[in-house]
């Protein structure tokens, strides 16, 4: 770990007590598994428990989205732990602060953070249990501890072969030891030589119940008693207020019990109703049968061109918005530079849809509230269940679900809020289920971006002074105003989580970078944290740039960039990491070597997402086919190179690469969500379209796995794709595509321009 | 009152005619196996199988199940060559929506012992993976092929 990682991750530890709402964090309640799990077994940490059957349960704190992060932390236990790896099981905690994230201090999963901040304590857990079962066996085999070793979930003596199993001396209740932290603290570890389980693509623990119907999602929970309820949205995105609420048809539904209309104290959610009824499809008539007038608030008139023309206006004002990034003086180097370029770039409102509709299951028991959800920030979650209800967070018990797809978006808690007041309102459990078109209308968006960069070039070519500002709603300002940073000045706060990727790797002696917030967007599409966030966007537009000005200076792109990856100063050793990701998904794709069709384009992208402290060295070299006249283009190979240290297991990685990478196509083609009077312009997967099997183009996947502290998979390489598409279609026929996503009426006005 | 038979099973169900079997199947009987994606019959999430071939449960109202075999998830066996395969080609991420893409493919092999890259791709496409695990998908279904036709001799 660099310095400054250190530095940036310990800045974060102090989100626990800080909120959106400024509810404090706590928890009384009992877990459940974890009392289950305790008869007979032996628990050295908090994070696993062993059985006396052998079976190793690890606690997971981290939210199981299909990552396979409950997997990855049992494989790293394992490794330490010599356990046998068909006697590893997960487990899913509550919202019980003992399974916080060790750097994060809270239940909290995104950022492709999970490995990368969990892979010591994971490690050290491992460690302290062989330690004890090692003492433990030895003295059951009467022998010294120092003469064995423990392989594969037995306790061994090296020269006599007798050996006994984790499962008979957890069985003879003689490992008993609960390990302290500072004595976890002090433990020596294995050393990458000595990895056996690690870097081995062991069979994912979370896959064989999704293949059975088995895999429990919170979708899924059911309770004695339970109603259901279905949300009745209002017209808008967010402002609006309830009229009037008219249940004559509604009551004429079987099953049908009431409409609530919410009171939310935490103002995450506006005109909101919940109808509720003995069954769904009771609900769901119910909802469609309700009679609501709205008063539509401040917000009914807008749309993505008044974000955009705000956007511009704040752009244009050199007041606003604070520094992410001060080097030099990049004003004066470019307007003194031989060539100058400017260029704005742009990107949609989009939406996470994962497959699993929003959802919560709440009931109050005892003076404890339960919701059942699956959840990415439990922490936040529950307290925000609290803050809804008006009770202290100590009483409400968040339990955890396999989630059918997170991507962000349950990062955020608004499931919860229908769902608790329905089931106050009401006096029985209730279990919520928003419908496809609710969790479209109300999602908590990637927000539309504008981005204005200016650059300028010595006679060279060589880049010697970028501009760089980004305009859009701040997530964290809303959501989690913990995560805020101070800008370059020290002046003020901003939302790195908006700009992150803008301070890239590259060497350029001048080079600023404005965050500013987009107010009326704030308020008017409260945003969330998509996958892969802000990268997603700066990306878009520093490689898009940098492809532009390579070409402004008669460079091949890839020499180009590489030109800039000198590692000087600050970029020592990431930049070079970067350079090598670079040349080898330029080599797979054969760049400079391969003579490519006409009208056929090979597009270059490289990446440092997620956040500099965090860099996964990530390159991608795409190629486009362009139809010259109707604009119509396909992609047809994505050639990805990844390096991100260790690999805990490759095959994972792998599949965390195919899933982003096809991720920023999607992004980067099909998906858009425009605000229109104030609300999201998409209902279903009839007008919201991520891609689909059809679409899918050829991959190829290079992973550079070295023995640096493990990064993140599971975000970067959605970012790297759209920059290389576009450059790959400038590539093809000579049209520079700046707004995403990319359509083929952009390009066919692109092709009519230069015709002209 | 209906009488549906689910996965070899009689279960009587007290439900409106025209409640989609999906919501049936789910939440009176209990089978979770079987997903709610998007109630629209676009992502395919829900897919079950009448009489052995695949439709979008969402779509499909009770009254028209009666009478007709239907086979969910939990229906399929646990070590149906297609399952097999999808632990094999470690194809699921979230997996929300691995119910009903295995279901969808087993409507394709019982009718085509050996699809080709084309077909499966034809016949797939309207189920949605958001985690966008196609090409697992792709694979599992062409092992699975290759399993169930060494098995039948063929």
């Amino acid at each position: 770990m660099t310095h400054m990682e250190r530095n940036s991750l310990r800045r974060r530890s102090f989100i626990v007590g800080a909120s959106a709402t400024g509810l404090a964090f706590g928890y009384v309640a009992a877990n459940n598994i974890e009392d289950a799990l305790a008869a007979n077994s032996f628990g050295p940490t908090a994070w696993y428990s062993i059985g006396p059957d052998g079976i190793v349960t690890v606690m997971v704190g981290k939210a199981e989205m299909g990552q396979h992060v409950s997997s990855t932390m049992a494989q790293i236990v394992a490794e330490e732990l010599e356990a046998d790896w068909s006697k590893m099981r997960i487990a899913l905690p509550t919202n019980d602060p003992r399974y916080n994230d060790p750097v994060l201090g809270a239940l909290i999963t995104g950022g492709s953070w999970s490995t990368r901040m969990n892979f010591d304590a994971m490690s050290r857990a491992g460690a302290a249990g062989r330690i004890t079962l090692v003492e433990a066996g030895a003295g059951m085999l009467g022998v010294k501890p120092e003469e064995c070793r423990a392989s594969n979930g037995q306790v061994i003596h090296s020269k006599t072969g007798k050996r006994i199993s984790y499962a008979k001396i957890v069985a003879g209740g003689k490992a008993s030891k609960v390990w302290t932290a500072d004595e976890l603290k002090a433990l020596k570890l294995k050393t990458p030589d000595q990895y056996k389980l690690v870097g081995q693509a062991v069979p994912q623990l979370d896959i064989p119940s999704k293949t059975n119907g088995t895999a429990k999602y919170g979708i899924d929970t059911m309770v004695p008693g339970m109603l259901y309820g279905r949300p009745v949205m209002p017209p808008v995105r967010y402002g609006a207020t309830v009229k009037s609420v008219d249940e004559t048809e509604a009551r004429k539904i079987k099953g049908y019990v009431k409409a609530v209309t919410l009171d939310d104290k935490t103002a995450t959610t506006s005109g909101w109703i919940v109808a509720v009824a003995t069954t769904y499809e009771g609900a769901k008539k119910a909802a469609d049968a309700l009679k609501v007038t709205y008063d539509k608030g401040p917000y009914a008139n807008v749309s993505d061109q008044t974000l955009i023309d705000e956007a511009k206006k704040l752009q244009q004002d050199g007041s606003s918005g604070q520094l992410f990034v001060s080097n030099g003086d990049p004003v004066n180097a470019i307007s003194g530079a031989a060539k100058q370029l400017e260029a704005e770039y742009t990107t949609s409102i989009n939406i996470h849809c994962p497959l699993e509709p929003m959802n919560a299951t709440a009931y109050e028991q005892g003076g404890v509230w339960h919701v059942h959800t699956g959840n990415q920030f439990a922490t936040r979650t529950g307290a925000l269940a609290a803050g809804a209800l008006g009770i202290d967070p100590k009483h409400v018990v968040l339990h955890q679900y396999f989630l059918g797809g997170g991507f962000g978006r349950r990062l955020d808690g608004d499931m919860v809020i229908p769902a608790v007041l329905a089931a106050k309102a009401v006096g029985k459990p209730v279990k919520l289920i928003y419908s496809r078109e609710d969790d479209m209308a109300m999602d908590f968006t990637r927000p539309l971006t504008y981005q204005k960069v200016r650059a300028g070039l010595d006679g060279d070519g060589k880049l010697v002074g970028l501009q760089h500002d980004v305009v859009c709603a701040w997530p964290d300002e809303r959501w989690g105003p913990a995560f805020l940073a101070e800008s370059a000045d020290k002046k003020a706060k901003l939302d790195a989580f908006t700009v992150n990727g803008a301070d890239f790797w590259y060497s350029v002696p001048n080079h600023k970078v404005r965050a500013i917030l987009n107010e009326l967007a704030q308020k008017a599409t409260p945003s969330g944290h998509l996958r892969s966030v802000a990268p997603g966007w700066t990306f878009w537009a520093v490689e898009s740039m940098i492809d532009e000005l390579a070409h402004a200076a008669g460079k091949d792109p890839v020499e180009y960039r590489l030109a800039m990856l000198d590692g000087a100063g600050d970029n020592k050793v990431g930049a070079k990491k970067l350079a090598n990701a670079l040349r080898t998904a330029a080599g797979r794709a054969g760049w400079g070597s391969v003579e490519l069709p006409k009208n056929t384009g090979l597009g270059i992208a490289c990446v440092s997402s997620q956040e500099r402290a965090t860099a996964t060295w990530t390159a991608c070299a795409a190629t486009v086919e362009v139809n010259p006249t109707s604009g119509a283009f396909e992609v047809k190979k994505l050639n990805v190179a990844m390096d991100l240290g260790t690999v805990v297991n490759p095959d994972g990685v792998k599949a965390q690469v195919e899933g982003s990478a096809l991720w920023g196509m999607s992004l980067a083609l099909f998906e858009a969500a425009p605000l229109k009077n104030g609300a999201l312009q998409a209902s279903n997967f009839g007008d919201y379209t991520p891609l689909r099997m059809s679409e899918m183009p050829d991959l190829d996947i290079s992973i550079i796995a070295n023995n640096d502290p493990p990064s993140g998979c599971g975000e970067p390489a959605v970012t790297v794709i759209a920059p290389a598409i576009a450059n790959a279609i400038f590539n093809a026929v000579g049209v520079r595509v700046r707004s995403l996503p990319i359509t083929q009426a952009a390009v066919r006005k692109g092709l009519q321009a230069k015709k002209t | 009152m209906l009488t549906l038979t689910v996965n070899g099973q009689q279960k009587q169900v007290d439900v409106e005619s025209d409640t989609p079997l999906l919501w049936v199947i789910r939440e009176h009987l209990q089978m979770t196996g079987t997903k709610f994606g998007c109630g629209a019959g676009l992502c395919g999430a829900c897919t079950v199988h009448l009489d052995g071939t695949a439709v979008r449960s969402c779509q499909t109202a009770a009254k028209d199940a009666v009478g007709r075999k239907i086979t969910t998830i939990e229906g399929l066996g646990g070590n149906h060559p297609l399952q097999v395969a999808w632990v094999a080609e470690q194809v699921p991420q979230c997996g929300y929506c691995q119910s009903g893409q295995i279901m969808q493919a087993a409507s394709l092999l019982s009718k085509n012992p050996d699809p080709s890259k084309a077909e499966i791709v034809a016949h797939m496409d309207g189920n949605l993976c958001r985690c966008m695990t196609y090409g697992r998908i792709q694979k599992a279904i062409v092992r699975a092929a290759a399993d169930m036709r060494a098995k039948s001799g063929s």
